[in-house]
């Protein structure tokens, strides 16, 4: 790791410090440290891009190719082709962005009035409260799958979308729910007051006034719960039988067991699966800094 | 600092004991119950999702999960249907047995000990790699957002996704990286096919999906550090590893607590990286306590239920015991969290 010098934090506005001669003030760094520092960027991106580039491309050669160390081999679509036409990849498809996208919605909702009931409100039960959100992610699956198991098969919910969306909640709200306190938390007083004065409920204040500036957080909030429940594996196949019913992750666990040797069609199957969470990452990059931090800074 | 409910916000702010809530529509002073709920029916009103879900999702089965630890319940003895015959369950309570054979048993030990390892060099790696780059990342650099966007993928890729290329790169016979190696004439290695090449294999996988999430947080923590006192401490003479002491170190203090709790409790029970990438294996040699657990109810046969719950509760009783001992050390060195 390279040595960590200065620090800056960069308001739009800061003028880069100009250097008056002979001397080197903060800001300006040697030639030899500014190769350093660009040498360690680009080896850690190339590590963090590889792994994703080389699945891209190994799903453009031909299926005999896949494992060949070329960058470029007779580019094709042809596994994509066979992905679509030969197995129920479309299906999955569809159930996992049901499945994800009622998480989302549902999950930004009850972690944003719970987050905002937290920060602003002083009510009996609030300490308990928090801390049930943050036990609740020490729950080790293990445990809950078998019962949790039984309680969809009694309600009728395995093999439903409806189950696992309900399950999903369980993992993201809470999380969700302690970044939007910190969120909130840096939302100033005044601005509920001012709404309070205006004749607006607490609803009202939260709903036209609060949630429009915590955007940010929001967006963090969407991406986390999209993510969550877009990758998960363990309860989607506990829960998911039959060719219909699966989501990507389940099928693609079927796709390893059938196709196990057949990295082609794999590969493919997981550009496609990434094209998604990396179109909601995209919207909800630009806010990811911000987010994360207010929520872990004032948790 | 939250605000009553009961009470115009402008008075509430500051003070902390219980106010009254003004009584609505009656007029005499209401109830104990009554003036509650008058008073706070709308923060309840907002939380009740969050709680209903809870209680419902993880309460039910956590009580029920404790029960069926205290009892020897397995795929045989459950309440089930073979066609149309009802079968009544036919387990019985043990007491404590489940949890005397894991604590007394090599397995669950072993098991435990490959986890601490496991959560520790992920967590205390993660952390410091995230750290390190957002520190350059703070910094004036051309291409800082390109650079971001890069490091940050990662987490933007499903998790299983992932899994899947790093085991297309560690394939024996013809994984990317293998080939590497034999370009350079090195032997192939058994990335995950040797105990040890598999725990070293799977730490490194974790460490690549865990390190955007610090990336992105102590970014966010160096950012809230107003630029004025890096300028004061050079005034003062600081130099950089003052700097990166006095100053950089306590503001990302409040960052730092929290990712390092949360990561903890998230390595220590992350099952998609071990289960997709190796099935616990080679052996049993990178199964740790989550996947155990799991595969106890799941691919023995007869599926064991009550041991799959006794070390559910185990591991939660480990995690609480953890977090209650990070908060009093923190509130030792005078955190108030």
């Amino acid at each position: 790791m390279t040595a960590v010098t200065d620090t800056r934090t960069h308001t739009p506005n800061a003028t880069p410090a100009r250097p008056t001669a002979g001397v080197r003030r903060r800001g300006d760094r040697s030639r030899a440290a500014s190769v350093g520092l660009h040498a360690t960027l680009i080896v850690a991106s190339v590590i963090a891009v590889f792994p994703v580039l080389w699945v891209l491309l190994t799903s453009l050669k031909p299926a005999a190719y896949a494992t060949t160390t070329d960058f470029f081999k007779e580019t094709t679509f042809e596994n994509y082709t066979k992905l679509l036409a030969d197995t129920p990849f479309l299906t999955w498809f569809g159930n996992s962005l049901l499945i994800a996208g009622l998480t989302t919605v549902l999950g930004v909702f009850t972690a944003a009035t719970t987050g905002y009931a937290v920060s602003r409100f002083r009510f009996p039960g609030k300490r308990g409260l928090m801390w049930t959100l943050l036990i609740t992610q020490m729950f080790p699956m293990a445990v809950l799958i078998v019962p949790l198991y039984n309680i969809m098969s009694s309600l009728g919910l395995l093999n439903q979308a409806a189950g696992l969306v309900i399950t999903y909640l369980t993992i993201a709200v809470p999380f969700c729910a302690w970044m939007m306190k910190g969120f909130f938390d840096t939302i100033p007083r005044e601005i509920d007051e001012s709404g309070m004065v205006d004749g607006l409920t607490p609803f009202g204040t939260f709903w036209r006034l609060i949630l429009p500036l915590a955007k940010p957080g929001l967006a963090v909030t969407a991406f986390y719960s999209f993510v969550t429940a877009w990758g998960e594996v363990a309860y989607a196949s506990a829960f998911m039988v039959g060719d219909e019913n699966l989501t990507l992750a389940g099928g693609l666990q079927k796709f390893v067991n059938q196709y196990g040797a057949q990295w082609g069609p794999m590969t493919a199957a997981s550009v496609l699966i990434a094209i998604p969470a990396a179109i909601v990452f995209l919207f909800a990059q630009r806010h990811l800094v911000t987010g994360v931090s207010a929520g872990a800074v004032k948790g | 600092m939250a605000v009553h409910t009961g009470q115009s916000v402008a008075k509430a702010a500051g003070d902390s004991d219980v106010a009254r809530g003004r009584s609505r529509g009656t007029g005499k002073p209401p109830g104990g119950l009554r003036r509650s709920v008058s008073t706070h029916w709308y923060a309840w009103a907002m939380v009740a999702p969050v709680v209903a879900v809870i209680g419902v999702i993880v309460g039910y089965p956590l009580v029920r999960g404790i029960y069926l630890s205290l009892t020897d319940a397995n795929e045989r003895n459950v309440e089930r249907n073979i066609g149309v015959n009802h079968l009544p369950a036919t387990y019985e309570f043990v007491g404590l047995d489940n949890y005397a054979d894991a604590l007394t048993g090599g397995q669950f030990l072993s098991t435990l000990g490959w986890t601490l390892v496991w959560t520790v060099s992920c967590v205390g790696i993660t952390f410091a790699l995230g750290l390190g780059l957002a520190n350059i990342l703070n910094r004036r650099i051309a291409g800082r957002s390109a650079y971001r966007m890069m490091l940050i993928l990662p987490w933007a890729v499903p998790g299983f996704v992932s899994v899947f290329a790093w085991r297309f790169l560690y394939n024996e016979d013809r994984g990317f990286l293998n080939k590497l190696l034999a370009g350079g004439g090195i032997d192939a290695v058994p990335w995950l096919n040797d105990p040890t090449w598999a725990k070293f294999s799977v730490i490194a996988v974790n460490i690549w999906l865990g390190v955007p999430f610090m990336l992105v947080a102590l970014l966010g923590g160096l950012q809230s550090i107003p630029g004025e006192m890096y300028e004061a401490a050079e005034m003062d003479g600081a130099g950089p590893w003052q700097r990166f002491r006095h100053i950089t170190m306590p503001g990302l203090r409040s960052v730092s607590t929290t990712v390092i709790l949360l990561s903890t409790i998230w390595t220590f029970n992350m099952f998609p990286v071990i289960f997709l990438l190796t099935r616990g294996g080679p052996g049993e040699a990178t199964q740790i306590l989550v996947t155990q657990a799991y595969k106890f109810s799941f691919e023995i046969s007869p599926r064991d239920f009550a041991q799959s719950s006794t070390w559910g509760v185990l591991i939660l009783v480990l995690l609480m015991i953890f977090a209650v001992v990070y908060q009093r050390v923190l509130r030792k060195q005078g955190d108030t969290w």
